[in-house]
């Protein structure tokens, strides 16, 4: 005889998961038996939102479906934002929840939520077990919906007598059958021959690469396919690492606080090859403005992502390394005018990104320095906010699945946990988590899980006392009406110490690089409380409702020798 | 804007009609008729919906439930030839003599079945496209519906004709 908190465990293990982050409560009590001496590590995180960003920040890292568990009513719910952002930036997770008995659903049980119909729109997919038999059954899909096509979360409700009813024989299920599901990996042949074509035909290419590339494991097609044809690329901020970032070829992000360099690029270009993307607003600025010359191909496994926001020359509905890997056997050499490539060498050498250097403390030269010490390498995750732009902007990216931000729901808090599950996925790579004072305060409380595991998650706070990315707007548009963005001074380093983790606070240039070394240099946690300009803003930036090409604010101390 | 006829198979199971709706409701359109039932085949449900919207929407959500891992069909037969139907049935006035021959008088126009009759009022059933069934129910309105149910447009497209199409 076996239960159903066993053929879960069993199929859990089945499936490879070696951890889950969760949180306990009354209707999980048999799982949790059931986890006591079970070969699966437990990790208690201090609220269930950091359960599932960690869950998150595991897949992003290692490319493996990432796996939390929460108990029935509030555990549940506090995994909605976390769902909600795994589901926008298409990330492979599986969530367990606890649920009242079946007999007892839709009497407002207690602690009884419709998880399943809350979640409806932010999962891949969701199911509520109604039926121990179905158990395995419903494991095995969960796990082959997310981690495969356009990967997603995908959550799991379990009745607590489905837990611990027992059944006599449970056969391995080894095969999965879901007629409705049919991901579609190769591009079509014809449509990969007319983008050779046009790609061929190319005067002034660009390549615009994005989340698709890395949840694709694509970056050595796509490294491949710019060496042979020289063609210049830029990233979204979810396909940065896709392409070294000191390849001559690449541009730098592009879009709302992308550099000037990829906006022109884009702007001037006569073809764009867009590969896993989703021509999102945040990117393409004033749409029809959008490389308005430019005809465009657009690679992406999601058939309802052609033409959603933009339309297009030339779709692939297809896997982002299978395309690549029939494009480059198609091109021929180095495509595009030797004069558009210079092109783009004067604008980067005229437009970099800047820091000034003044003696003060800027949040730039943070990222700078660790970029510089790493030398590109580690894991990189970040909060929301300007922290997260400059992030981005700065650091010098060198290999794929190493940058880890929440991309399209921009979720504050997000960053802290998903470092823990970042290192859980690569224990030896440091992890540096970039945060904001604001968003770091949204799950401060894993600085408990950080120290009770000892996770060496490295804190970095761009502490300015604002909601910051908020304030830059009300500065810029909003006459510096600061309603409600500024933050008192919290001692951060302060408040480590009480959790038992070293840290310490940073006010000047010459102090930011040995508190570095020192954070790498110490065991376990650490916290660094970077004290920066507080009124430093992101640049460039495209105001809202403008085309990519108009940017504002950034210095061009080039322009002023010139001119 | 124009109505769209869409078809969709879908898994029998439960919840696969808010996945459905809510595509539909999260983009703020509003679904003119919906009707679900059994189909060829045992474990799958065919759902017709009829919703108003211009062609690039209505491309959009035809991909999403396309998406949905539930559906396992969607087809648009809007612009296709196609064959539908709705059925009514209306509970009408008709008190003996002149009022109830005048309601028999219309059911037989439209071949509409008198499948219920009480001491003042009768129940009607009437098949046909969407017009047809629009045009009775304004004539029995001067007798006075008491209560009227529709069942939405089903739909199929047509039969593919002998020979060489011609
Ligand atoms: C404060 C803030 C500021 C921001 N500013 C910017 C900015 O300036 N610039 C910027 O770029 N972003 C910015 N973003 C992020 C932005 O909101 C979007 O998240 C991001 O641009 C989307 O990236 P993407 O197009 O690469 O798509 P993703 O969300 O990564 O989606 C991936 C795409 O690839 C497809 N795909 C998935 N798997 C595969 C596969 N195997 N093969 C092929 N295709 C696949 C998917 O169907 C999808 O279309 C900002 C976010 C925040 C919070
Ligand atoms: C959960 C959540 N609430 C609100 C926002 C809106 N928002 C975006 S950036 C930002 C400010 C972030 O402040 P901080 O973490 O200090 O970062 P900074 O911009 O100062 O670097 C806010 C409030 C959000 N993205 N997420
Ligand atoms: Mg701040």
């Amino acid at each position: 005889m076996t239960n159903g908190a066993q053929i879960l465990v069993r199929t859990l293990l089945s499936e490879g998961v070696g951890t889950i982050f969760g949180y306990p409560g009354g209707v999980v009590l048999p799982l949790y038996d059931e986890l006591y001496d079970a070969p699966i590590r437990h990790i208690l995180v201090r609220h269930e939102q950091a359960a599932i960003h960690a869950a998150d920040g595991y897949a992003r890292a290692s490319g493996k479906v990432g796996v939390c568990l929460a108990t029935s009513g509030p555990g549940a719910c506090n995994l909605v934002s976390g769902l909600a952002t795994a589901y926008m930036d298409s990330v492979p997770v599986v969530a367990l929840t606890g649920q009242v008995p079946t007999a007892l659903l839709g009497n407002d049980a207690f602690q009884e939520s419709d998880i399943t119909g809350i979640t409806l729109p932010i999962t891949k997919h969701n199911y509520l077990v109604q039926d121990v038999s179905e158990l395995q059954r419903v494991i095995k899909e969960a796990f082959y919906i997310a981690g495969t096509g356009r990967k997603g979360p995908v959550l799991i409700d379990l009745p607590k007598d489905i837990l611990t009813t027992e059944v006599t024989s449970d056969e391995p299920i080894t095969e999965i059958n879901l007629r409705g599901y049919r991901p579609c990996y190769e591009g079509h042949k014809r449509q990969i021959d007319r983008a050779a074509d046009l790609i061929a035909a190319s005067r002034r290419p660009v390549i615009y690469a994005g989340g698709g590339v890395i949840s694709s494991d694509a970056s050595e097609q796509l490294c491949e396919f710019v060496e042979k044809t020289q063609i210049p690329v830029t990233a979204t901020l979810m396909g940065l690492g896709a392409i070294p970032s000191k390849n001559p070829l690449f541009l730098g992000m592009l879009g709302m606080h992308g550099t000037r360099t990829a906006n022109y690029a884009i702007t001037e270009s006569d073809l764009l090859i867009a590969i896993g993307v989703r021509f999102d607003d945040r990117v393409t600025g004033k749409i029809s403005e959008f490389a308005p010359k430019a005809k465009i191909i657009h690679i992406d496994i999601d058939p309802a992502e052609i033409g959603k926001n933009k339309l297009v020359d030339l779709p692939i509905v297809g896997d982002a390394g299978s395309v690549l890997s029939g494009l480059i056997e198609k091109v021929t050499g180095v495509i595009g005018e030797e004069g558009w490539r210079n092109q783009i060498q004067e604008w980067k050498t005229r437009y970099p990104l800047t820091i000034p250097d003044d003696g003060k403390l800027h949040p730039q030269f943070v990222i700078k320095t660790l970029s510089t010490i790493l030398n590109g390498g580690g894991i990189i995750v970040t909060e929301v906010g300007q922290n997260q732009m400059w992030a981005a902007q700065h650091y010098e990216f060198t290999r794929p699945r190493q940058w880890i931000s929440s991309g399209g729901l921009g979720t504050m808090g997000y960053g802290f946990p998903a470092g823990m599950g970042a290192h859980v996925a690569c224990p030896n790579e440091p992890v540096f988590v970039i945060a904001g004072d604001g968003s770091f305060q949204m799950n401060i409380q894993e600085l408990g899980t950080v120290a009770q595991y000892h996770i060496p998650v490295k804190i970095a706070i761009i502490n300015n006392q604002y909601l910051g990315m908020v304030r830059q707007w009300q500065e810029l548009f909003y006459e510096k009406r600061y309603s409600y963005t500024e933050l008192p001074d919290v001692d951060f380093v302060g408040i480590a110490k009480a959790y038992g983790i070293p840290g310490m606070r940073v006010t000047e240039p010459a102090g930011v690089r040995p508190a570095l070394e020192e954070a790498l240099a110490t065991e376990g946690p650490y916290l660094i409380d970077f004290r920066v300009e507080r009124e430093e803003n992101v640049f460039p930036m495209v105001p809202a409702g403008c085309a990519i090409c108009e940017m504002i604010g950034e210095r061009h101390p080039h322009d002023e020798e010139g001119s | 804007m124009r109505s769209h006829i869409l078809s969709v198979l879908v898994e029998n199971r439960s919840g696969v009609l808010s996945r459905v709706s809510g595509l539909f409701s999260r983009r703020g359109f509003n679904i003119e008729s919906l009707a679900v039932g059994p189909c060829e085949e045992d474990d799958l449900s065919r759902i017709t919906i009829v919703v108003k919207g211009d062609d690039a929407h209505i491309e959009q959500v035809k991909k999403q439930l396309n998406k949905l891992i539930d559906v396992v069909t969607v087809r648009d037969i809007t612009y296709q030839n196609y064959v539908e139907r709705e059925l009514a049935l209306i509970k009408v006035q008709a008190e003996p003599g002149e009022p109830r021959s005048g309601v028999i008088q219309i059911a037989d126009l439209f071949r509409a079945k008198i499948i219920d009759v009480g001491r003042n009022s009768v129940i009607l059933e009437v098949t046909g496209d969407s017009e047809k069934i629009d045009a009775i129910e304004n004539l029995l309105y001067e007798f006075g519906i008491s209560e009227l149910v529709r069942t939405g447009r089903i739909a199929l497209q047509r039969c593919e004709k002998s020979g060489n199409g011609k």
